[in-house]
């Protein structure tokens, strides 16, 4: 019989190797899907696995998806380390977005591209009210920010909706619900010709280093994490939780609005309905993947973008539903949680024994009410 | 071996050995109880007491070893099986619901082949028998500390136990409870009824037990009748060593540092304790201890004073004459007010992170002002502690949860003496400390005296308060006694004083009151 067992402190190794072993499971669990949808599994696997990191245009493809879900992930980390509940950051990306292309469609044929950092300003400034929302309905009236940051979504899209079939409808779009093709003047600046990367690459690169001094190196950072870990500490130390609260969700908003607005601004070149591709969402997966550290989350970007890739890939090469993307991204998710459990406990063999121990429920309701007790206490 | 008196024997442990993943916490212990028999179990935090009571009573299993129970070698699953045998446990957390009356709790731990009426009638027979006193149909949230634990104990007497274990059962009590419940334990024995009396408490063991098994390290280090025993003898085989003598200088009084007047506080929740009309004083070079049963204020009264509770109202709290009641921790430690709050893990450090890193919660030194952390001197900051206060650790990059109760302890005191305060505000300086480390915090807090910081430590624990303090107040019901000298203070006047009856005593004697 297998049994789980308490390690006297947590395993270093495995929390390295956690994200390593859910990839593998994830690669053999997807294998067996292939095999039940009876396509060649070797094939599936080479589409999702090789195929994106296969040729330099593959590869910058995979940084035009990576970029948006780094700067999400990282302002989200800083919201989970916080013990802040930001799950809208789908809604703030929108925002953001919607924000950006406001900007955008002021410029004429005279605009210098000094307005590309005014877009992107205005992305940051879209997704912080947005975020800024949820700060204030938690922090006025004890809302629920999990709620509201989620059901600000689905407002935001509604909003999008809005623009693209209504005012911002363009005149000459035939009836398309998207605004005009923004100027070349407000477009984010390309890396390399021919290729789709942007500056935003960049950005996300300087992100990383700045969310790493942020968390690491600097008061702020540890206070805010010290609010997530033990609020009791945070409260006996003098951080105050306002802050704490007002500061995480401004600076996750902030950077999921830019990502919106470098997506609005870049490869997309207007607004139109689909704007929202799941980026917020997904990039909850990444912040966790990543450990919520800031290189980690680099690397659980490329993943997941990857997965993007190999999805549509799938699509079209293997004739197989797009909707597998969202499965191994599941897939790898779940088995990241299981894995973890190896962190804190290791799998100790041994001999069945009979009936094993259950605790009485007369206990089980003592050690509830031990539980409130002591919190009342 | 005692093969003749074997079939005599209530409880008997045989050679039993407990294995957790860090630690073995039994290691082939023995424990012999006959019927009757009050037996103290004796040791330190974490000398494997707890481990042993949860595999008699079928919470933990045994790796090794046999429990006979009544001469026949019993396996014992679970709790249920426990109390089918005649085993029952006062836990020292007590499990009672806050918002069910008495009656209702002891009826939810009981099989339901009774109504709650007929339980409620039973209990009042079982209260009358042994004067434990309780009504059943008050809701538990209305009762005071020593009224719940009649209740569990109550609860723990509706099955008629053969065998009763107690686990620290005087930790929440008055004197005088204590002795009201030694009372009850003496007629249960005289009854038949074997107690394992769970305690760190020497001159309880001394008073009331007939027999004591000694732990140390999760094995047995003697078993002797501790009333031929002294405090020193016990002491010794406890911790292998007799705990050091505190030097006691006479204060040197300086000017007050803390005054605290007309201090009035609503509770914040449900449970908590008004505080009314609070005042007192704390002058330089001088330990001023707050005496009282858990949950009569102490909590909310600290929460006042260290900041984490900023309601107080306006010019109730000054330091050295400059009201501070509305100032954040923050402030407050800048102006010199350092805090250890009783809550180790989660409040006083944060148990993921490093001890280095929990340097960072009150100490700012290594912050520059640009709000850039020295990593360097946040390390360093961690060894100097280390270092001086004696701190057993993997090193500063250790996790706070990674260190024993003890050891975290010196860490966190050691950590706010460091920083050097005017005035330190300490809350149960020693408790779940080991007797070795319990000395050397009070030895360190003494010396913090002597330097001319001003004091103020509340503790649970009589005994510590009158060993180090130089005044005491007490605190019952969220107010606050006038002051007594400890010198003229006796432990039954202040055990009175904790049910809120100093008004008698001061009257008569209200040129002592004030120090």
């Amino acid at each position: 019989m297998l049994k789980l067992e308490a390690r006297p402190e947590a395993s270093k190794v495995m929390s390295v190797m956690s994200p390593v072993l859910a990839l593998a499971v994830t690669v053999v669990i997807g294998t067996v899907l292939f095999v039940l949808l009876g396509k060649d599994p070797m094939r599936g696997l080479y589409v999702f696995f090789v195929e994106p990191v296969k040729s330099v245009y593959a590869l910058t493809e995979l940084a035009v998806k990576a970029t948006p879900l780094i700067l999400i992930a990282l302002g989200l980390a800083v919201c989970f380390r916080s013990n802040v509940w930001n799950i809208g950051a789908e809604g703030q990306f929108i925002v953001g977005g919607i924000a950006a292309a406001g900007v955008a469609m002021t410029a004429d044929k005279e605009t210098g591209r000094w307005i590309v950092a005014l877009v992107l300003l205005a992305g940051v400034f879209g997704g912080m009210v947005w975020a800024g929302i949820v700060a204030f309905l938690r922090d006025r009236f004890n809302a629920n920010e999990i709620l509201v940051s989620l059901m600000l979504v689905y407002v935001a899209d509604q909003v999008l909706g809005y623009m693209v079939y209504g005012p911002w409808k363009d005149p000459a779009g035939f009836n398309f619900p998207q605004t005009i093709t923004f100027l070349k003047s407000t477009s984010v600046p390309k890396l390399f010709p021919g290729f789709r990367v942007n500056i935003g690459l960049i950005l996300a690169l300087i992100a990383v280093a700045a969310f790493w001094v942020l968390l690491f190196r600097t008061y702020a950072g540890f206070q805010l994490q010290v609010g997530g870990l033990a609020p009791a500490a945070a409260r006996y130390a003098g951080f105050s939780s306002r802050r704490a609260l007002w500061t995480a969700l401004l600076l996750s908003g902030g950077m999921a609005g830019l990502a919106g607005a470098l997506e609005v601004a870049g490869p997309l070149g207007q607004l139109t309905p689909y704007v929202p591709a799941g980026y917020g969402f997904a990039a909850i997966i990444v912040a966790y993947v990543g450990r919520l550290h800031p290189v980690g989350i680099v690397f659980s970007a490329i993943l997941m973008s990857m997965f993007y890739i190999g999805g549509e890939l799938a699509q079209s090469r293997l004739g197989l539903p797009k909707s597998l993307t969202g499965v191994f991204q599941g897939l790898l998710l779940f088995t990241l949680l299981a894995c973890d459990t190896l962190i804190h406990y290791r799998v100790r063999w041994q001999a069945a024994r009979p009936a094993p121990p259950k605790p009485a429920a007369a206990a089980l309701v003592s050690t509830a009410a031990a539980a409130t007790t002591e919190r009342a206490a | 071996m005692g093969s003749i008196t074997q079939d005599s024997l209530r409880l008997e442990l045989v050679n039993i050995s407990k294995q957790y993943p860090a630690v073995k916490a039994n290691d082939s212990v023995n424990l012999r109880v006959e019927p009757g028999e009050i037996h103290a179990v004796l040791g330190e935090n974490g000398a494997g007491k707890s481990t042993m009571m949860k595999m008699i009573y079928g919470a933990v299993r045994p790796d090794e070893g046999e429990i006979r129970w009544n001469g026949q070698a019993v396996n014992i699953r679970n709790p249920q099986e426990a109390r089918a045998l005649g085993i029952s446990m006062v836990f020292q957390h007590f499990s009672l619901f806050d918002t069910l009356t008495a009656a209702e709790n002891v009826w939810l731990g009981l099989d339901k082949s009774l109504t709650l009426a007929e339980v409620a009638q039973r209990m009042t027979k079982v209260e009358q028998e042994y004067g434990l006193e309780v009504d059943p149909q008050r809701p538990v949230h209305t009762l005071s500390v020593g009224e719940r634990q009649r209740v569990e104990i109550v609860r723990a007497l509706m099955t008629k136990p053969k065998c009763l274990i107690l686990d620290e059962p005087t930790s929440v009590l008055t004197p005088q409870a204590v002795d009201k419940l030694f009372v009850v334990l003496r007629k249960l024995a005289s009854e038949g009824t074997s107690i394992l009396y769970i305690s760190h408490k020497l001159d309880e063991i001394r008073a009331l037990c007939h027999n004591c098994t000694v732990l140390r390290g999760g094995k047995v280090t003697g078993t002797v009748d501790p009333r031929l025993e002294t405090n020193a003898g016990l002491s010794r085989l406890m911790i292998g060593a007799e705990p050091p003598q505190l030097q006691h200088i006479q204060a040197r009084l300086g000017d007050v540092v803390l005054a605290v007047r007309g201090l009035t506080l609503p509770k914040e929740d449900h449970f908590g304790m008004n505080l009314s009309d609070i005042r007192f004083e704390v002058r330089a070079g001088e330990i001023l201890g707050i005496a009282g049963v858990s949950g009569n204020g102490q909590q909310e009264l600290m929460a006042a004073l260290s900041g984490e509770d900023t309601r107080a109202p306006a010019s109730s709290i000054h330091l050295f004459g400059k009201d501070i009641s509305n100032h954040s921790p923050r402030r407050r430690r800048k102006e010199g007010l350092h805090f250890v709050p009783e809550e180790r893990l989660g409040r006083g450090a944060v148990p993921t992170l490093s001890l280095a890193a929990n340097t960072l919660l009150t100490r700012t030194e290594a912050v520059a002002s640009s709000g850039w952390v020295r990593t360097k001197d946040v390390t360093t900051l961690a060894q100097e502690l280390i270092r001086r206060f004696n701190v057993k650790t993997g090193g500063p990059d250790a996790a706070a949860k990674s260190l024993s109760g003890g050891n975290l302890q010196k860490f966190i005191v050691g950590r706010e003496i460091h920083a050097d305060p005017k005035l330190l505000i300490v809350s149960q300086p020693t408790w779940g400390v080991d007797v070795g480390a319990a000395a050397q915090i009070r030895g360190e807090l003494l010396g913090l005296r002597d330097k001319g910081c001003a004091l103020l430590i509340v503790s649970e624990e009589l005994d510590e308060l009158f060993e180090i303090c130089d005044r005491l107040v007490v605190i019952a019901q969220g107010k606050v006694s006038p002051s007594v000298a400890t010198s003229q203070a006796t432990i039954e006047m202040i055990g009175e004083w904790m049910s809120g009856l100093w008004n008698k005593t001061v009257a008569k004697e209200t040129d002592h009151a004030e120090a």
